[in-house]
């Protein structure tokens, strides 16, 4: 009797499971596994789906690829870069919108901004505060040249200027959406407990290290799990920078040189590609996995 | 340390639109809190005695009057320079912290020439934990701990300091009935031990009553009556303190005094001889009650419920104000499964107010 109905609710369970399991099946499993598959075929040609053979020698070549270490190099200086930036910004913020009152609500709105903003919309504007035309050298180099600097040209000219734009770039478009959830953390944190802190003497400083910043401790977290993801997907944002061609301006990502090889100019290597695309799921498994263990011992509740 | 309030008197913003006038959360309180008692403030919800508490610990500033610890006027002092321990509603232990760095957490604070050495910290959190016993406890977190237990690391950790005063906000609200009992044994334990002058803020009357050296009774704001507890009970000043205190409740009436005789409905129930002619509230303690078989005070029975310790008699009578009338009884005493029960009144147990500022009317005796 029992189990009859148990059986029953697990055929229903099931029914109710697929419609998400048919779309993710075809739309991420599959695909996941043909890409994993590719990746091990040399030379495979999607059109008439033939292959030489079967063996390492795709990851070989995408390693030994100056372009595909380039993009790595990009890709790694971004996240290291503008996660742990983005999330201390973000917190400062959040912790000073959270201790004024008056024109609290504007603010967050302000903030929250870039968020709802366009993101070829927004590389138009760094275009303009930092591209370096025949008639104007861009608002940044105004204001170098303001206090005595000379003129540098962020969008075509040296790699540490493009780098640099890229993070202030991303650490600005990534910013709102981490004041978001960190304004929400800071004010889910129950006011009594500063009151005992208070009570005790507690100095500001104290008081935000020992009982802030442990209580939303889940939440900087998740931040900066999203935060590494997000960035090692990065490639819309180059884009709107520096254009199409990002191999020549040595801006490519990852993402950026997978597409390359499938649709770019020098594309039509959906093998190369593959393997592109697993190094970097391994890349990133990696990375989370060692910030999950990290975390289970850091973070408290 | 004795603690004197003056005229403490606290008036909040009204936030009501319509009406703008301050709320008086407290009005005007004057009390001298001798060295090393244990003081309920007591009332209903609302009262104030929580924004007092708020008052004497400096998380909220009065509006007016003083606070004196000793000889110190710490009126414009900060919290953490008065030498307070509190202890929240609800415990607001750092979910995080291990029990032991939870009361280790006061000391860490000490800067100066009042910071004491990594082992002088361990000893005295030590100490604080041996007198709420709860030194098997050091390594767990606060989640990990029954309410009573958390309630005793936030004493702990209220007491790891050497307070001059310890404050308690509802201390006993957040456990179990059969915990409670344990509990207050335990604060009034904890507070004999250190000797240190304690504050504590309860709704719960029989728990004022059972602990503390003096109860303060808070009706809106105002302070209705300061004493020993037996003496507040026995000796309420208006018909609210009389209500307040006591379970059950106290039996209100209807009464009229004509001629030196109290009159509940048609039956003269007591010889008050010094009271002028008026009408008055009697109420009656529910010990009060004597059966007799000829008392002059007839009530409709409607049952009868056996405590085995004693025999509660539930009634009713016309000019009863409560919804029946309820009557402690020793067991050595038979009530007659009538439907009428007849009782007579002890004099001490019976209390007058006047009508209109349910003042208390004194009368002798006999």
């Amino acid at each position: 009797m029992i189990r009859k109905k148990f059986r029953d609710n697990g055929l229903k369970a099931w029914l109710y499971l697929l419609p998400a399991i048919l779309f993710l099946g075809v739309f991420m499993v599959y695909p996941l596994i043909d890409v994993f598959i590719y990746s091990f075929e040399e030379g495979y040609n999607s059109a008439s789906q033939t292959y030489f053979g079967v063996g390492l020698y795709n990851y070989s070549y995408v390693l030994h690829d100056s372009y595909f270490l380039q993009a790595v190099k990009n890709t790694f200086l971004l996240v290291i870069i503008t996660v742990p930036l983005s999330t201390g910004i973000a917190l400062l913020i959040s912790v000073g919108l959270s201790s004024i009152k008056p024109l609290r609500n504007l603010f967050q709105t302000i903030y929250f901004l870039p968020y709802v903003t366009n993101t070829l919309a927004v590389g138009l504007v760094f275009m303009i505060l930092f591209k370096k035309t025949a008639y104007s050298d861009g608002l940044v180099n105004l204001l170098i040249n303001w206090f005595g600097g000379g003129s540098v040209d962020f969008i075509d000219g040296p790699y540490w200027a493009k780098m640099f734009v890229l993070c202030f770039y991303t650490v600005w478009v990534v910013m709102p959406f981490k004041i978001l959830i960190l304004t929400s953390a800071l004010s889910s944190v129950d006011p009594v407990y500063y009151n005992a802190a208070r009570v005790d003497g507690t100095s500001g400083f104290r008081m935000f290290r020992k009982i802030t910043l442990p209580m939303i401790s889940p939440m900087i977290f998740y931040l900066v799990i999203t935060g590494f993801i997000g960035a090692f997907k990065a490639y819309s944002d180059v884009v709107a920078l520096f254009g199409t061609n990002l191999n020549a301006a040595e801006m490519n990502t990852i993402v950026g040189y997978v597409y390359d090889m499938l649709y770019g100019d020098s594309g039509g290597y959906p093998s190369y590609a593959s393997a592109a695309a697993i190094l970097l799921f391994a890349i990133v498994l990696t990375i989370t996995c060692s910030n999950l263990l990290i975390s289970s011992k850091k973070i408290h509740y | 340390m004795e603690v004197i309030l003056q005229n403490l008197t606290k008036k909040f913003p009204g936030r009501d639109r319509k009406r703008r006038e301050d709320v008086i959360a407290v009005n005007d309180f004057t009390f001298e809190i001798p060295d090393g008692e244990l003081i309920g403030l007591l009332g209903p919800s609302g009262c104030g005695k929580s924004t007092t508490l708020n008052l004497i610990s400096g998380l909220i500033k009065p509006t007016s009057g003083r606070i004196f610890f000793g000889e110190d006027d710490v009126t414009d002092l900060p919290p953490e320079n008065r030498g307070i321990g509190l202890v929240f509603q609800n415990y607001a232990l750092y979910p995080h912290l291990t029990v032991r760095q939870n009361i280790l957490f006061p000391l860490e604070n000490l800067k100066g020439k009042d910071r004491l050495t990594k082992s002088q910290m361990e000893e005295r959190a030590l100490q604080a934990a041996g007198l709420v016993q709860i030194e098997e406890l050091m390594e767990r977190k606060p989640k990990e701990l029954s309410g009573g237990q958390q309630q005793r690391v936030a004493i702990a950790r209220a007491l790891v300091k050497r307070p001059r005063v310890l404050l308690l906000d509802e201390p006993l609200s957040n456990l179990d009935a059969r915990l409670r009992l344990q509990t207050r044994e335990e604060i009034r334990r904890i507070q004999k031990e250190t000797g240190i002058t304690t504050i504590f803020v309860t709704h719960d009357q029989e728990e004022a009553m059972s602990i503390s050296d003096r109860i303060v009774v808070m009706r809106d704001g105002v302070v209705q009556q300061i004493g020993k507890p037996q003496e507040v009970y026995d000796n309420p000043v208006n018909l609210f303190v009389a209500k307040f205190l006591g379970t059950p409740p106290i039996n209100v009436f209807d009464g009229r005094v004509r001629g030196g005789k109290l009159y509940i409905g048609e039956e003269a129930v007591l010889d008050v001889a010094d009271v002028p002619d008026q009408s008055v509230y009697a109420a009656v303690r529910p010990e009060g009650f004597l059966p007799a078989g000829d008392g002059p005070l007839s009530c409709a029975l409607t049952g009868v419920e056996v405590m085995g310790r004693d025999i509660s008699v539930v009634s009713k009578n016309k000019a009863s104000l409560n919804p029946a009338v309820r009557a402690i009884i020793g067991t050595e005493n038979r009530v007659d499964r009538g439907a009428i029960v007849r009782f007579a009144l002890k004099p001490g147990k019976v209390f007058l107010f006047r009508t209109d500022s349910e003042q208390r009317i004194p009368f002798e005796v006999k």
